[in-house]
Parts: structure tokens; C-alpha cells; sequence
């Protein structure tokens, strides 16, 4: 199977009035199609340059982005982004919200057609009959939820979430795991989640991606085998506490707080 | 929409308790009318004279509100451009502070001199150049301070940049727009009466306050006074009703 997603030996510095600061150095990742690639590391390691990377609102001083066989040198309308905070247009209903992304992507697309693809968002992630309220008479993980939907709505190709879940409550943040699992269930999206969750990364990703501390390279890479979609319980499997010591252990070595050699045995 | 009758009441209440009280206060320190014009001294010079202040009143009205639709466009214009180029804002800020911090005062007959006879152009001028200022500088801290992951998502689906401004920068700024609004209009009005009054030339109520200083008619005086606040009243209920109209979710409802 061929990789929706392929950053090969990506490199990047931001030119600061101190000099050139490199965020990423040689970082290597492959998401095949329909996977879910979640990335994890130290605060500061670049992870929010590497999204940028992907949606094409940026390039790198070195190596390739590739999407879908394609090198990436523009933005293209095949990808949705959500980001931590949910940014959703205060002067617009939830409906209007969503179909945002269809305003630019399908101008001719039918307002009843619009309607109709947002309203079975809606439905999946739990927002039915919330199409004509305004965001601010939504809760924080309500408001999540909605812009996911408007991530989605265009059906793009790949899907990037910015730790989306990183400020909700704790049981809020499980129930929109479960939300992202039914939306994979229903439609067909490639994902790279960056996120700070381990337990997140675990219980949402195929894969996930160590990064090391600035400038960040790809340090250490997970399989995750269990099928999806995966049931909470997953995350109390002596499989998964395994899997999560070894992740922690490499965030340690990442932030220089374990010592690499370790690692290696 | 219901308007709940404690919106009207109230108001009114003030109004006659502050009337009241100055009645009272002129009428305690018998004051002469050149001292302080007591409200039932004023009363009389709006019967008096009700055809000059319907004509001097419009004309008062048609230039701010002329002054206050340039201020608008301009100030408009120079927020735009200040809030989406840092370069530009970086060299045009110094100026506008400037240029707003030398008193219109001084500027009346500058223009009264470099376009004679123009009154109505100059009376529009004024008012323009000391009301664009708030709405320069909202219009630009608007746009300055949107967060980035509203162009991303927008960039992300390749949107110009126009479209960005048209969905969302523009509709974002609006609030802050309608609150320099308010600023704008008080301060327009300033400006006309400024140059009613400084360099008189026979129009608007800034000129009826001028005859009735010469006159010694100091009733009239606090009759003008009370026709100027009337204005104002009614053109700053004007902008908030086009706020509710285009700014109306940004108002939060009380819970």
C-alpha cells in the first residue's frame, strides 16, 4: 500500500533577528492511506511547524512534503484542519460554521446540499438539532465537536488535527476519542494528530511518532495493531500500559531527562 | 422586538430629576440669567425661535453626519491598511497620533483661510479630521489581533486573500468598529461646532450661539446647548441600532 503522507528528510529553520533558528532537522514520516498517524514530543519541537508543512501553508528549506503521490507546493483543498482552539466565526450559526469550508472549496455546491452533508456531520458527532444555534451558546467540547465537522465537511483527503482535544475537560476529552473513532468508522480521512496525550496518542493512533527535543527528528516509531474502532477499555490492556511506559520513557530521552543509550538496549 | 417600558421610564426619570435640580439651584442662589439660565428661562427661546433651530439644526446635522460618513470611509481605509501591513502601520502610526493630537482649533482657520469661502466644505473637513482618528486605530487593532488559525483554515483550502478579509476579518473587526462609532460621532459633532463657532459664517447652531452671545440673549445660548445634546443623543441611538442590526451577536444576551 502506498503512503498518503510522506515528509522525507524535512529540514527547517526560522530566520530570527538572533539568527536562524531550526526547528526541524532530517524528519522522516509515513502515513498510509486512511491511517492515523499521532505525533507526539517535547513542547516547542516543532510539531505545530510540521502541520503547517502538510497543509501547504509553508515549506521547507530541505527535503520533500508528499501528498497522495503529489509533492506538496501549495495549499491544496484536500485537507482539514483543527486546531485547540475551535475557532468558530461567533457571527454565524453552527450550520453556517460548518459549511465554511464548502463556501471556498465547492462554490457551486446547492445551499441544500451543504446543508444536507452538515447536517449528517452534525448527527454523527452528536450536534443534531444544534445547526441553528450560535457558538457561544455551545460548551467547550461542543464547540470541538463542531469543528471537527467543519474539518470534514469538504472530505478531504487528510485531516490535521493540533491537539484539538489538548483543552477539555478529562471526560470530555474520552468522549470525543470515542467521537474520532465513530467519525473514522463512517468516513474516509488520513490523520495526523499532534498532541501532548500519550494516552491519546494510544488509544487513537495506528501509529505514533515520537519527535526529539528542537531541532525535532523522528526519534522512535510505535505500530499500534488493536483493530479499530477501540473500545476505552483498550487503554487498561496490560498491552497498552506496556506500550505507554516504553512512549514515556522516549519522551524522557527527548527531553534529555533519560539518558539515549538506554533506549538502544 | 419588545422594548421593556423600564428602557423608556428610566431615562425620562433622570432627565427630570436633572432638570429639576437645576431649576432648583438657579432658582436657591437667584442667579440672573446671565449668570445661569434656568431651564424654565430656556424652554421659552426654543418657542421663540422653533423655525431657526429646525434650519440651523439640519444644517448642523446633514455636515457632521457628512464629516462622520468620510471619517468613516478614511478611517476605514487607514485601519485596513495599518492592521494587515505591519510596515505600514509602523509608519503611518506616528502621523495619525500626530496629526491627532494638534487641536482641531487651530486647524479651523487654517481652513477657513486655505478654502474661503468654502463653509460647508470646511465645516465637513473638521468634523471628519477630528472624528476618523477612533476608527483608524479600532479598525486596526480589528485586524491585527486575529488569531492565525482563522486564515489557516481558510489558507489551508487556498482562499485569497481577499476572501479571508470578506468572510472573516471583515465581519471580526465589526464590534470594535461600532464601539469607535460611538466615539465618533460625539467627537464629530465637536468638530462641526468648532468651526461654527470659531469662524462663524452665518450657518448651523453653532452660529445661533453666536448671536445669542452678542445679543446678550444667554437663554438662547443654553437653548443651543440643549439642541446640540439632542442631536447627539439621537445620532448615537442611530449607530446603536445599526450595531444591533450588523454587530448584534457580539452583544451578549443578559442571563
Amino acid at each position: 500500500m502506498t503512503n498518503l503522507i510522506e515528509i522525507r528528510n524535512v529540514t527547517h529553520a526560522y530566520r530570527t533577528e538572533e539568527g536562524p533558528l531550526p526547528v526541524l532537522d532530517g524528519l522522516e514520516l509515513a502515513v498510509p492511506e486512511n491511517g492515523f498517524c499521532a505525533v507526539v514530543g517535547p513542547s516547542g519541537c516543532g510539531k505545530s511547524t510540521l502541520t503547517r508543512l502538510i497543509a501547504g501553508l509553508m515549506f521547507p528549506d530541505q527535503g520533500e512534503v508528499w501528498l497522495h503521490g503529489e509533492r506538496v507546493s501549495s495549499p491544496r483543498k484536500t485537507v482539514g484542519m483543527a486546531f485547540q482552539n475551535p475557532v468558530l466565526l461567533e457571527w454565524r450559526t453552527i450550520m453556517d460554521n460548518i459549511t465554511l469550508p464548502l463556501e471556498i472549496v465547492a462554490p457551486r455546491m446547492s445551499r441544500h446540499a451543504r446543508r444536507e452533508r452538515a447536517e449528517a456531520l452534525l448527527a454523527l458527532v452528536g450536534l443534531e438539532g444544534f445547526g441553528d444555534k450560535r457558538p457561544s451558546e455551545l460548551s467547550g467540547g461542543m464547540r470541538q465537536r463542531a469543528s471537527l465537522c467543519r474539518s470534514l465537511v469538504h472530505k478531504p483527503e487528510v485531516l490535521i488535527l493540533d491537539e484539538p482535544f489538548g483543552a477539555l475537560d478529562a471526560f470530555t476529552r474520552e468522549d470525543l476519542w470515542q467521537t474520532m473513532h465513530q467519525l473514522r468508522a463512517e468516513e474516509s480521512f488520513t490523520t495526523v494528530l499532534i498532541t501532548h496525550d500519550l494516552r491519546e496518542s494510544v488509544y487513537l493512533g495506528d501509529q505514533v511518532v515520537v519527535l526529539s527535543g528542537r531541532p525535532a527528528r523522528t526519534q522512535y516509531v510505535m505500530q499500534i495493531e488493536d483493530p479499530v474502532p477501540r473500545p476505552i477499555d483498550m487503554l487498561y490492556s496490560a498491552a497498552s500500559v506496556e506500550k505507554l511506559a516504553t512512549l514515556r520513557h522516549q519522551i524522557q530521552i527527548a527531553q534529555g531527562r533519560a539518558p539515549a543509550e538506554e533506549a538502544a538496549q | 422586538m419588545k422594548v421593556h417600558p423600564r428602557k423608556i421610564l428610566a431615562p425620562l426619570a433622570g432627565l427630570l430629576i436633572v432638570g429639576l435640580f437645576w431649576e432648583w439651584l438657579v432658582w436657591y442662589n437667584q442667579w440672573p440669567t446671565y449668570v445661569m439660565a434656568a431651564p424654565s428661562d430656556v424652554g421659552p427661546r426654543f418657542l421663540d425661535f422653533y423655525e431657526l433651530f429646525a434650519v440651523y439644526s439640519w444644517q448642523t446635522l446633514w455636515r457632521t453626519v457628512a464629516g462622520l460618513m468620510i471619517a468613516i470611509v478614511v478611517g476605514t481605509l487607514f485601519g485596513m491598511l495599518m492592521g494587515l501591513s505591519r510596515i505600514l502601520n509602523d509608519a503611518l502610526y506616528p502621523l495619525l497620533v500626530g496629526f491627532n493630537a494638534v487641536p482641531k482649533a487651530t486647524v479651523v482657520p487654517i481652513m477657513a483661510l486655505l478654502f474661503v469661502g468654502q463653509h460647508d466644505f470646511n465645516t465637513i473637513m473638521i468634523a471628519f479630521m477630528i472624528s476618523f482618528f477612533p476608527i483608524s486605530v479600532s479598525v486596526a487593532i480589528g485586524l491585527s489581533t486575529l488569531e492565525p488559525e482563522y486564515r489557516d483554515i481558510l489558507r489551508s483550502l487556498g482562499a485569497s486573500r481577499f476572501t479571508i478579509f470578506w468572510k472573516i476579518a471583515l465581519p471580526k473587526t465589526l464590534p470594535e468598529f461600532f464601539g469607535a462609532l460611538k466615539v465618533a460621532v460625539t467627537l464629530a459633532f465637536i468638530g462641526t461646532n468648532l468651526m461654527e463657532i470659531v469662524e462663524p459664517h452665518g450657518r448651523g447652531l453653532g452660529h445661533l450661539f453666536q448671536s445669542g452671545r452678542i445679543n446678550s440673549d444667554y437663554p438662547l445660548m443654553f437653548a443651543v446647548l440643549i439642541a446640540l445634546a439632542l442631536l447627539g443623543i439621537a445620532l448615537y441611538y442611530v449607530v446603536v441600532m445599526l450595531e444591533r442590526i450588523f454587530a448584534g451577536w457580539a452583544v451578549r444576551n443578559p442571563t
